[in-house]
């Protein structure tokens, strides 16, 4: 037996999707999403979502970064086999600057995009909302809000008229139950 | 006065994705096939060249006293110095929100990494012996020596591979939502193959082809699903590899001029070096995003998305970093003059009037005089025009990187130490190639991954806007 997942409600604008976000955040849904086929600009604001920690990610890479580059030229040059080159020191903090600094980049931006798998749960294999008959057009032209059945506020027929209420061009019950 | 549209003809979204997805979903062009069949054979120069000098040795290159960084290094410049407008264009102009960046970010992230590949190859098979480069890398072997940190070389080998490895995390996080799109029109495209195909075999090899598709962009879109979480995540790192990407491109170049100046030798050993060279490469960039974008669009009609505006865009910023790359020629003979350095007066001297002055002379007419057309509208209009003169930009900013590492090497303090440098058959043989490799790796990715960040476009559309105004 397929278990509910939750109502789709399928939107043909970026505007109209962007009210009906707004409407349902207003309703105070909490397990709720929207999916658009690109960045739509203003709608984090109209689901009243936090910043993202990406951010966090990124500076815990650049730091390990810099401190793996002075660290390796420190232990190679001076430590482990210090060898004299054209009378310069062993270690300093200014040669090995630009090996610093490129490592900062580069374990900085393995942190970006590691951070962005980690906070969204990615890679992911299946997602109920990959059952609904029209999710071809969610990532192409059509704009959708999804109310999952696990919300408290979720009632099978108070929320569908709810959704009905915002115009939707449709609205389809995405099943939890993977097809093949 | 109106902002011009960045998208012509009022085009929707189910255009867009269909105009896009179309270059990878339809089947193979002839046209494919006669350019990668060419770029194939021509990428078969290079292997060549590098086999007979692996057997051989590194003198098959016409690496001799004094000149023994020869066309390798000169080759290596070029190539790396091309990868960088497209981590201008993906980074630099998102940070100062250039919308126009999103019809050729995609195709020119992708020159960026294939030039990179293309310029590994020249250090890479300098250092002689080509299975020991390794030693490159801080990796523990059994001599039990570390690179030099002290070095430019060593600077060079992390600002590369950097470079590198952030511009293929750039360009593939870039492409997610993208390849999710194609993934997702997969079963259509399959059905509507399975209609026109007729026999078995047809069918066989349809139901084959497309179950690859389905796992190529199934796993690379990684489940992607548009969900707004998600895109709140995404939008957060993109930003944050633009900023990080940004300082990146500048000091690759920077890295790569230090190599030159921090040597004494001189004609190199100028602190001018780190902003010239990065304004080089972003004009050579352009210069080659031009030559690769014209044909492209005219072959699949993407006048509605890479527009003149665009076209001007582009012209603009070749026009602004050529005249800073002639500046800063203007600027070498100057200090040359003012430093009153008989050793570096004598350099620039002998570069514009001495043995190599036929170089020289090249390069000041590509990438002096050729950038100036980019003045008037009318030249910037004249399409034909405007793809002959990014040739020239690319002949000329490599004869920029000849004039610089042979002119000095070859005439340098002691007269008895002088010689004149010429390549040998090897060594334009194994240059050549390296086009035939940038064009193969070109048409596949044309081929197989979305050309333009179509995604990106839409968001940037007057649809796009929840306000309904622009």
């Amino acid at each position: 037996m397929s278990k509910q997942y939750g109502y789709l409600a399928l939107f043909d604008s970026a505007p109209a999707v962007y009210h009906a976000a707004q409407s349902v955040r207003e309703a105070g849904f909490k397990k709720w999403d929207v999916l658009t086929p690109f960045p739509v600009h203003g709608l984090d604001g109209a689901m009243g979502l936090h910043r993202s920690k990406v951010p966090v990610f990124t500076l815990c890479g650049g730091v390990i970064g810099f401190f793996t580059g002075m660290f390796i030229a420190w232990y190679m040059g001076q430590f482990d086999y210090p060898l004299i080159v054209g009378g310069k020191p062993f270690f300093s903090p200014i040669f090995p600057f630009p090996v610093a600094y490129e490592l900062t980049i580069l374990l900085a931006a393995f942190g970006t995009l590691g951070g962005m798998f980690i906070t969204n749960r990615l890679p992911m294999h299946y997602h109920p909302v990959m059952n609904y008959d029209k999710f071809r057009h969610l990532t192409d032209d059509k704009f959708a809000v999804v109310i999952e059945a696990d919300d408290e506020l979720f009632s099978e027929t108070e929320t569908r008229e709810f959704l009905q209420s915002l115009n939707p061009e449709e609205i389809a019950v995405i099943s939890d139950e993977e097809d093949e | 006065m109106p902002r011009r549209p960045i998208i012509e003809n009022e085009r929707n979204f189910t255009w867009i994705t269909q105009k896009i997805c179309g270059i990878v979903e339809g089947r193979t062009p002839a046209w494919w096939w006669v350019a990668f069949t060419i770029s194939a054979t021509v990428a078969s120069f290079t292997l060549m060249g590098l086999i007979y000098l692996v057997s051989t040795g590194t003198g098959v290159w016409g690496l001799r006293n004094p000149v023994f960084w020869g066309w390798a290094i000169v080759n290596f410049v070029f190539w790396i110095g091309i990868g960088h407008a497209g981590t201008l264009i993906s980074a630099i102009l998102c940070l100062l929100k250039q919308k126009w960046r999103t019809s050729i970010n995609r195709a020119a992230e992708a020159m960026t990494i294939f030039a990179v590949v293309c310029a590994g190859i020249f250090p890479l098979f300098h250092v002689g012996r080509v299975w020991l480069a390794w030693w490159l890398f801080p990796l523990p072997n059994a001599n039990a020596i570390w690179p030099n940190f002290r070095s430019p070389l060593e600077w060079d080998v992390f600002a590369v591979s950097t470079y590198g490895t952030v511009s293929i995390l750039f360009w593939y996080m870039g492409m997610i939502p993208d390849l999710a799109t194609i993934r997702d029109r997969v079963p259509m495209i399959f059905e509507d193959r399975m209609s026109k195909a007729k026999t078995v075999v047809q069918k066989g090899f349809e139901r084959f082809y497309f179950g690859f598709r389905k796992l190529f962009y199934g796993i690379l879109a990684m489940g992607w699903r548009g969900s707004n979480r998600h895109w709140s995540n995404y939008e957060m790192a993109y930003l944050l590899l633009a900023g990080l990407s940004t300082p990146l491109v500048l000091s690759v170049h920077t890295v790569v001029s230090f190599d030159f100046a921090v040597a004494n030798l001189p004609g190199w050993h100028t602190t001018i070096f780190p902003p010239y060279f990065v304004a080089g490469a972003i004009f050579s960039g352009f210069g080659m995003v031009l030559t690769l974008m014209l044909p492209l669009r005219a072959i699949f009609g993407l006048q509605d998305l890479i527009t003149q505006y665009h076209i001007d865009c582009m012209c603009k910023i070749c026009l602004a970093t050529g005249s800073m790359v002639g500046y800063a020629y203007g600027m070498e003979f100057f200090i040359a003059w003012y430093g009153a350095n008989p050793y570096e007066g004598f350099a620039f001297i002998n570069r514009a009037f001495g043995p190599y002055a036929w170089a020289y002379w090249i390069m000041i007419s590509c990438n002096v005089i050729t950038p100036q057309f980019f003045w008037f509208k009318w030249a910037r209009e004249n399409l034909a025009l405007v793809w002959i003169l990014s040739c020239f930009i690319n002949v000329g900013m490599w004869f920029e990187r000849f004039v610089i590492t042979v002119s000095s090497l070859a005439n340098d303090f002691m007269p008895s130490n002088w010689d004149y440098f010429s390549p040998t058959i090897v060594d334009i043989f194994t240059f050549f190639g390296t086009f035939g490799l940038f064009g193969v790796l070109f048409l596949l990715f044309i081929r197989f991954l979305p050309l333009l960040a179509f995604a990106e476009i839409k968001s940037v559309s007057k649809q796009a806007d929840v306000h309904g105004h622009h």
